[in-house]
């Protein structure tokens, strides 16, 4: 058996080079799909195998892995099958050509597809399992020299297909998650006294996933614990170019004048506001398919006491570093000219910087008008008591009840700004704000991958060196120090791969937070816009019922 | 620039306004005055004054003056200093025309001109030139209003001052009142009110008119009161409209930058923003020219039947001075005459006074009840009108993007 796959490796290792450089338009794909006559049942398990391995991979590769079986087995084939797998997954790539992966990574990829449903794609045998991973091997080494070689000229259109087919187990995932998991928080009590109170916040989880202990279960947690959990999912996985959705912002002023006790209506909705950003946090964190995987979360949710997160704290020393770090974070970003392939991500962060300018502008307005409605209210409340006392003094009965009711009819729209002025903030202001901090957050995703670039190039610049290094101990001819200097290029060389590797999955696991973010992106602002709107035609059915109610009394002015 | 614009005039809302008075602008065809087209110059309106009148004091039954603010001034002055009008209530003056604001909004904005973008200097200039045209109609409605009342008494219409004022071809020469003078008006109303203390102070035989004097007293300061409050709750109004406008801008600028699905829904809510903020600005303009006008209107109406109760007490206190010095003249014998005269003329003007007075403020309430009655019940109508509007606008927008998703 190896002899047999050994023998044509080498023969349609040249033909392949050959070709694809010559073949890589569709038709070419074409030719492949239209050709599985020639391929063996072999052919069929390993393109069973390959269907996964060809939408995990380069265009190039799929050819290679076509041809080799072609080669190999020349038994006729019935066109069957491999017709129906190449066809139907076709279909399957045209449909989301969005998400970029990572080609090389496939041993990667292959372990999260095997425990995966596989789709449709005809039967596989136990034996194109074992079949699958020896022919791996094998190619290995030619498909890593094969997409060094290959890689810049037909990247995306090959990602393109290696990712749809992760994206549509992905959606799957996503889609069975959603609706399983109802995240509340409610009761915001205050614990303690003086400088040293909190608000403790209760937590209510609902859900039928099996990786919790209980269907409903709830947990007390304070704003530090928020804090805590974002520190450690930032720390674990934004560096993979995760979006770690962020948390509300500290507020000492806000947080003082509860822990001082004062009763007034700032305060309260001081912490009304949070309640509801804290709410709106955790359904984000749960609502990513990686992140609710992470045991922290779980934890969170779950546990009953959870250790007192102090890094979290201002002024601790934990704050200080994460504020050095964030500092030389954006000294050696501004240093970092990045040498862009991918027009996409160019495009894209040159869109989040805009949307968030212009978010950054829409949310100021919306605050000028919460508190112009504000201001409204009070003046609408004044006004009606001063129309009362001048109905009081007027001296004609009907004139006089008129005015009264006019300023009750006034009293009512002073309720009802009240009312839009809160929603207002609540529906609008705080979504704008929510999304401000999220575009941060992409920015810093895409920050992560430039960093991930960045130790790519700086190894593969190492290896440079080492290289010449080593050529210039040939040249000297100092035959001790040159093993020394081959095991370096062989250390760094292995060091280039990987970063390089890094950098290919960040990058697509970054495109795919992206659009993961602009659809729920859309989703939010499209319900909570329409939720907005129906406040206001409700405002405006009020409106209409008071002055309807006033009109008759107005008429009946003698 | 705007300081020059000739606005010409579209007089189809001030019109409306005449009838605060409800005075009848058209049964009246002996005499019937408006004002028929304005010009705003630099610093100053001209108004055209536009008479029709069978009556044969005129050379004409049609015509026209121009006039300026300060000659209605001169015109309003000269009733209140005429002794034979004191039995009257004198139709307030209507206040000076005052763009001030305006133009200094509008020198912001051309300074700001090169901070913001070609849309957005359009939009906050058609807004200014919509608030300038708001304050001139305003303006031109008030200054109507004056003569409507004057032509409608049947005393004061027959005025020779005033049919000079609506006559005479030419400049009547009145010049705004220079720095002694306005000096001298000063005192004369600090004097005034302290007089008017005095005066209130004293009682009054007859019940009506003391009845109406504490009436007028609080009718006056709650009056004053509601009027600056509806001021300020309507100014709020117009800030929240224009917080809207400049809210449905960005998110157009958003839609038109936006590359994902959301373009389309913020382009649609920019647009409904756009039109729901020309209503709220439609609702503050009305509640404005109903509410806040009328209020203001009967400020200074009440101030004027307070001054004609001032008048009536100073000539009440007067005729029992007299009283007072007849008695004691009868007592020294001497100048029994001289007292007898005075007492003669102080008991006439008294008389004459109470009168005419007692008829003035009988009609001031009628006048204030029908007012009140008129504007009220436009008001509600104009609220729900706008309110519905609202409503649809939301209901289609609504339908629309919930139908898109």
């Amino acid at each position: 058996m190896p002899d047999l796959l050994n023998e044509p490796v080498e023969a349609p290792k040249s033909d392949v080079l050959g070709e694809p450089p010559v073949h890589r338009d569709a038709a070419r794909q074409q030719d492949v799909f239209e050709d599985p006559p020639k391929s063996s049942s072999k052919s069929s398990s390993v393109k069973k195998a390959a269907s996964s391995e060809m939408f995990g991979d380069d265009d190039d590769d799929e050819d290679l892995f076509k041809e080799p079986p072609k080669v190999v087995t020349k038994k006729p084939q019935p066109s069957g099958p491999p017709v129906d797998v190449f066809t139907e997954v076709k279909s399957d790539v045209k449909v989301k050509p969005q998400v970029k992966d990572d080609p090389t990574d496939l041993f990667a990829e292959e372990a999260l597809t095997a425990p995966a449903p596989k789709p449709s794609a005809g039967s596989s045998s136990s034996r194109t399992n074992g079949v699958h991973s020896e022919e791996q091997d094998l190619f290995s080494e030619v498909r890593s020299n094969l997409h060094t070689a290959l890689r810049g000229i037909s990247h995306s259109v090959s990602l393109f297909f290696s990712v749809s087919f992760f994206h549509i187990k992905l959606e799957e995932e996503e889609s069975e998650d959603k609706f399983d998991l109802n995240i509340s928080i409610t009761n915001p009590e205050k614990v303690g006294d003086g400088m040293n109170a909190y608000m403790a916040y209760k937590v209510s989880t609902q859900t039928s996933l099996t990786m919790f202990r209980s269907k409903t279960f709830t947990v007390r947690r304070r704003f530090s614990d928020f804090l805590g959990l974002f520190e450690k999912l930032s720390e674990k996985h934004s560096q993979n170019g995760y979006l770690i959705p962020p948390p509300p912002e500290k507020s000492i002023l806000g947080m003082t004048k509860v822990k001082v006790g004062k009763e007034d209506p700032s305060s309260a909705e001081f912490v009304e506001r949070r309640r509801a950003a804290l709410e709106r946090y955790l359904q984000r964190v749960v609502s990513h398919p990686s992140l609710l995987q992470d045991p922290d979360v779980r934890e969170f949710l779950e546990k009953e006491e959870l250790p007192r997160a102090v890094s979290t704290q201002a002024l601790s020393g934990a704050g200080f570093l994460k504020m050095l770090n964030k500092a030389t974070d954006a000294v050696s970003k501004m240093t970092i000219k990045m040498n862009e392939q991918d027009v996409w991500f160019d495009e894209k962060i040159q869109d989040v910087e805009n949307e968030e300018q212009h978010l950054r502008k829409l949310h100021v307005m919306v605050e000028s008008l919460v508190n112009h409605r504000k201001e409204l209210s009070g003046n609408t409340a004044v006004f009606a008591k001063s129309v009362a006392m001048l109905g009081s003094s007027e001296d004609n009965t009907a004139l006089s009840r008129a005015l009264s009711q006019l300023a009750e009819v006034e009293d009512r729209i002073e309720q009802l700004h009240q009312e839009q002025a809160s929603n207002d903030f609540f529906t609008f202001s705080e979504l704008l704000a929510d999304y401000i901090r999220l575009l941060g957050a992409v920015r810093g995703c895409f920050d992560q991958r430039m960093k991930a670039w960045q130790r790519w190039q700086d190894a593969e610049n190492m290896l440079q060196k080492k290289r010449e290094a080593e050529a210039k101990l040939l040249w000297a001819n100092k035959p001790d120090k040159l093993q020394q200097a081959k095991d370096e290029i062989t250390e760094w060389e292995a060091k280039v791969t990987q970063y390089e590797r890094e950098f290919e999955r960040i990058s697509a696991t970054v495109r795919k937070e992206v659009i993961r973010f602009d659809k729920e992106k859309a989703r939010d602002f499209n319900r909570q816009v329409i939720k907005y709107l129906e406040s206001l035609l409700h405002s405006q059915q009020q409106l209409i019922k008071y002055w309807d109610a006033f009109l008759p009394e107005a008429k009946a002015i003698v | 620039m705007m300081s020059n614009l000739d606005i010409n005039f579209f007089f189809e809302d001030f019109r409306l306004n005449a009838y605060i008075l409800n005075v009848d602008l058209q049964t009246d065809a002996t005499l019937q005055v408006d004002i028929s087209d304005a010009l705003s110059e630099r610093d100053k309106v001209k108004f055209t004054v536009h008479t029709k009148s069978t009556l044969p004091n005129f050379k004409q039954n049609e015509f026209s003056v121009v006039r300026q603010h300060e000659e209605f001034i001169w015109l309003h002055d000269s009733f209140v200093e005429n002794e034979e009008y004191a039995g009257y209530i004198i139709p307030p003056s209507p206040p000076r025309p005052d763009f001030d604001a305006s133009r200094e909004k509008l020198q912001k904005l051309g300074e700001g001109e090169g901070s913001m973008t070609k849309e957005e200097f359009t939009k906050m200039k058609q807004e200014l030139e919509a608030e300038y045209l708001a304050i001139f109609k305003k303006t031109v409605a008030m200054h109507e209003v004056f003569l409507c009342r004057v032509a409608a008494h049947p005393v004061l219409r027959k005025d020779l001052n005033f049919h000079v004022f609506l006559e005479y071809n030419q400049d009547l020469s009145v010049r705004g009142k220079n720095k002694k003078e306005k000096l001298e008006d000063f005192f004369k109303n600090v004097v005034k009110s302290a007089d008017g203390v005095l005066v209130a102070g004293v009682k009054d035989v007859d019940d009506f008119f003391e009845h109406e004097k504490t009436f007028l007293l609080e009718y006056h300061n709650r009056v004053k009161d509601s009027s600056a409050k509806s001021d300020r709750m309507i100014r709020s109004h117009k800030s929240a409209a224009d917080d809207i406008n400049r809210i449905a801008s960005t998110l157009y600028t958003l839609g038109t930058q936006d590359s994902t699905d959301l373009c389309k829904f913020f382009l649609k809510v920019s647009e409904l923003f756009e039109k729901t903020r020309k209503i709220e600005a439609r609702v503050a303009a009305d509640e404005d020219l109903k509410l806040a006008d009328l209020l203001k209107y009967y400020l200074r109406e009440s101030q004027a039947a307070k001054d004609l109760l001032y008048r009536r007490g100073r000539a009440l206190v007067d005729y029992e001075n007299a009283n007072k010095a007849l008695d004691k003249a009868r007592a020294k014998n001497k100048d029994v005459l001289q007292a007898e005269t005075t007492q003669q003329v102080c008991c006439q003007k008294f008389e004459k006074i109470s009168e005419s007075a007692k008829q003035e403020l009988i009609d001031f309430k009628t006048r204030r009840v029908a007012a009140f009655r008129k504007n009220l019940v436009e008001l509600a109508e104009l609220e729900l009108k706008h309110a519905k509007g609202n409503l649809q606008l939301l209901q289609s927008c609504l339908g629309v993007l919930k139908g898109d998703t």
